[in-house]
């Protein structure tokens, strides 16, 4: 039974965000929806890998203390769950779920799977598909290929709420999906209402960074304060089934709320304003307007939305060689110029043991890490070398934070606190999928 | 009377692959005007040159008093793949709000 008006709040907005606000909403939040967005872009490749070497891993760290977190109130209230914590192994997590609501005392609770997303097969099958970035056909990528999964859209979402599981757990979805697809199910809303879709992604993409709305990424001393922001509250939409729609969060938590923080927050990650393509539309935000309907509380009115696209985005990630970086630093008279000279050392050094990259990386920590080397830059006090390069060889790599290192004895004067790193690279580029070839699947562990 | 953009708005940056967006809001009707007319392709361009390959487009939202600066070629690569520390391009934010302006 759909209803006339609904609340949905957003739990995380990345993998490793703060536990306490979504308890919070889960709690006091009067929620009937409770999403959770925890997939970067190589997250999955990253997942694949752990997946590969146990079968019951491939999902994102923290959902057990996520869900020891939420789960009782929201049984206890009849909030539904939804998340794509699920990574690479949704099914896992799914049972990872229902392990923890037993060892919490709440029983048997159904876990609605969203399967599909993982496309590899029909990505190798179709090799001369185009990369977005690139032109060239994906076909160079397949030997290295860690995963290729789609972003699905917000009908998987309502398929996975339509089996009554509490919990629906995907892999890959598009993040306002995630929020979109909670508001159809709740609303009744069709998936070719485009006037109600364009306010179910907009209101997702608004929520989909949660603390980001609610005064994170947003204090500037002086200039913008933000109260109380080690309990920055999470946001939460109230939806109704006409489309209307206001921005909240749970009173008494930290953080602000209001006209500015949305207009950050509603470009983010947005190229042209017009067409924002999402799985389920192509949002346009230029009308977009916001009115202060309340201490924290916003009102969003004018968002538009065209077809969806015949396609889906599918993410490849691949194996990208490895990163080695080292660091020193310098402090008081003439800092710069001893660290300059460790740079010249480092550089003679690898060239000296018949090492070459294609890029090597020289940040001046203090000066130029951030915004490039600037003309006019007044030489700080202290100052950390960095050095870091990519090799597809993993000895190249190294050899960087290792001759890094060794300037603790053969380098100039005052060196101090050196340190070095390697890692391996998972690269990430994208595709256009014809929808066709996807075919999604929701199973549920636990059907009762 | 020369301007700093961080005096006339706030910003915050977004990454997508190798592609920096950052965002430019106005904190009232003059500044809109002032930014509208002089925060041009061409100045945001020199200030990223020294992180940033371009080409930069720009969207103006009038109903947000707001511009966008698509900044493409500007993340090392994309953020998987970056040697740089900042992957995301978080602090792009505060080179843009670092431009100065000829102002009224």
């Amino acid at each position: 039974m759909s209803k006339s008006r609904i609340r949905v709040g957003c739990g995380a907005g990345f993998s490793d965000d703060r536990i306490d606000p979504a308890q919070e909403l889960a709690v006091k939040g009067e929620l009937d929806y409770l999403a959770f967005e925890c997939l970067a872009e190589r997250t999955i490749a990253r997942e694949n890998l752990a997946r590969s070497k146990d079968p019951e891993k491939g999902y994102t760290p923290y959902l057990v203390e996520r869900f020891q977190a939420v789960l009782p109130a929201c049984l206890r209230s009849g909030v539904r769950i939804v998340t794509n914590m699920g990574a690479a192994n949704p099914v896992a997590a799914a049972r990872a779920v229902r392990r923890e609501a037993r060892a919490l005392g709440l029983g048997d609770v159904p876990v609605a799977v969203v399967l599909g997303d993982d496309v590899s097969e029909q990505i190798r099958a179709n090799p001369q598909l185009p990369l977005l970035e690139s032109g060239e056909p994906v076909e160079s990528l397949l030997p290295r290929m860690a995963a290729a999964n789609a972003y699905l859209g917000a009908d998987v979402i309502v398929a996975g709420l339509d089996t009554g599981a509490s919990v629906v757990m995907t892999g890959r979805v598009s993040d306002p999906s995630l929020f979109l697809g909670c508001m159809m199910h709740g609303l009744g809303w069709r998936y070719d209402d485009y006037p109600r879709l364009a306010v179910g992604t907009i209101a997702g993409h608004l929520m989909e960074c949660a603390a980001q709305l609610t005064g994170g990424c947003f204090a500037d001393p002086g200039k913008k304060d933000v109260p109380d922001m080690a309990r920055i509250g999470f946001p939460y939409a109230d939806v109704t089934a006409q489309g209307e729609l206001e921005l909240g969060k749970v009173e008494g938590s930290g953080g602000r709320l209001d006209v500015m923080t949305c207009k950050e927050q509603i470009l983010y990650e947005m190229h042209d304003p017009s067409s924002y393509i999402t799985p389920d539309c192509i949002l346009d935000v230029t009308d977009v307007s916001f009115e202060q309907a309340g201490r924290d509380r916003v009102r969003v009115l004018g968002p538009r939305a065209r077809a969806r696209t015949p396609t889906y985005k599918v993410v490849v990630g691949y194996h990208d060689g490895w990163i080695g970086e080292g660091e020193v630093g310098y402090a008081g008279p003439n800092a710069l110029a001893r660290a300059q000279l460790s740079e010249q050392i480092v550089r003679e050094r690898l060239r000296m043991r018949g090492f070459s990259y294609p890029e090597i990386r020289v940040d001046y920590i203090g000066m130029s890490s951030l915004h490039g080397m600037g003309a006019g830059r007044p030489e700080p006090y202290e100052v950390r070398l960095r050095i870091a390069v990519r090799s597809p060889d993993r000895k190249a790599a190294e050899a960087v934070g290792f001759e890094v290192r060794t300037l603790h004895v053969n380098g100039p004067a005052g060196g101090g606190g050196g340190t070095n790193a390697l890692r391996e690279v998972l690269g990430v580029k994208s595709v256009l999928l014809p929808r066709e070839l996807v075919k999604t699947q929701v199973v549920v562990e636990g059907a009762r | 009377m020369s301007v700093k953009v961080h005096a006339l708005a706030h910003s915050r940056a977004g990454d997508k692959g190798n592609t920096s967006n950052v965002s430019v809001v106005a904190y009232s009707d003059e500044a809109w005007q002032i930014l509208r007319e002089q925060l041009t392709v061409e100045r945001v361009m020199a200030a990223y040159c020294h992180t940033a390959k371009g080409p930069v487009t720009r969207f103006e939202l009038p109903k947000l008093k707001a511009l966008n600066f698509v900044i493409e070629n500007a993340l090392g690569g994309g953020v998987t793949i970056s040697l740089a520390q900042d992957a995301h391009g978080k602090s792009l934010s505060y080179l843009m709000l670092g431009i100065e302006l000829p102002g009224r």
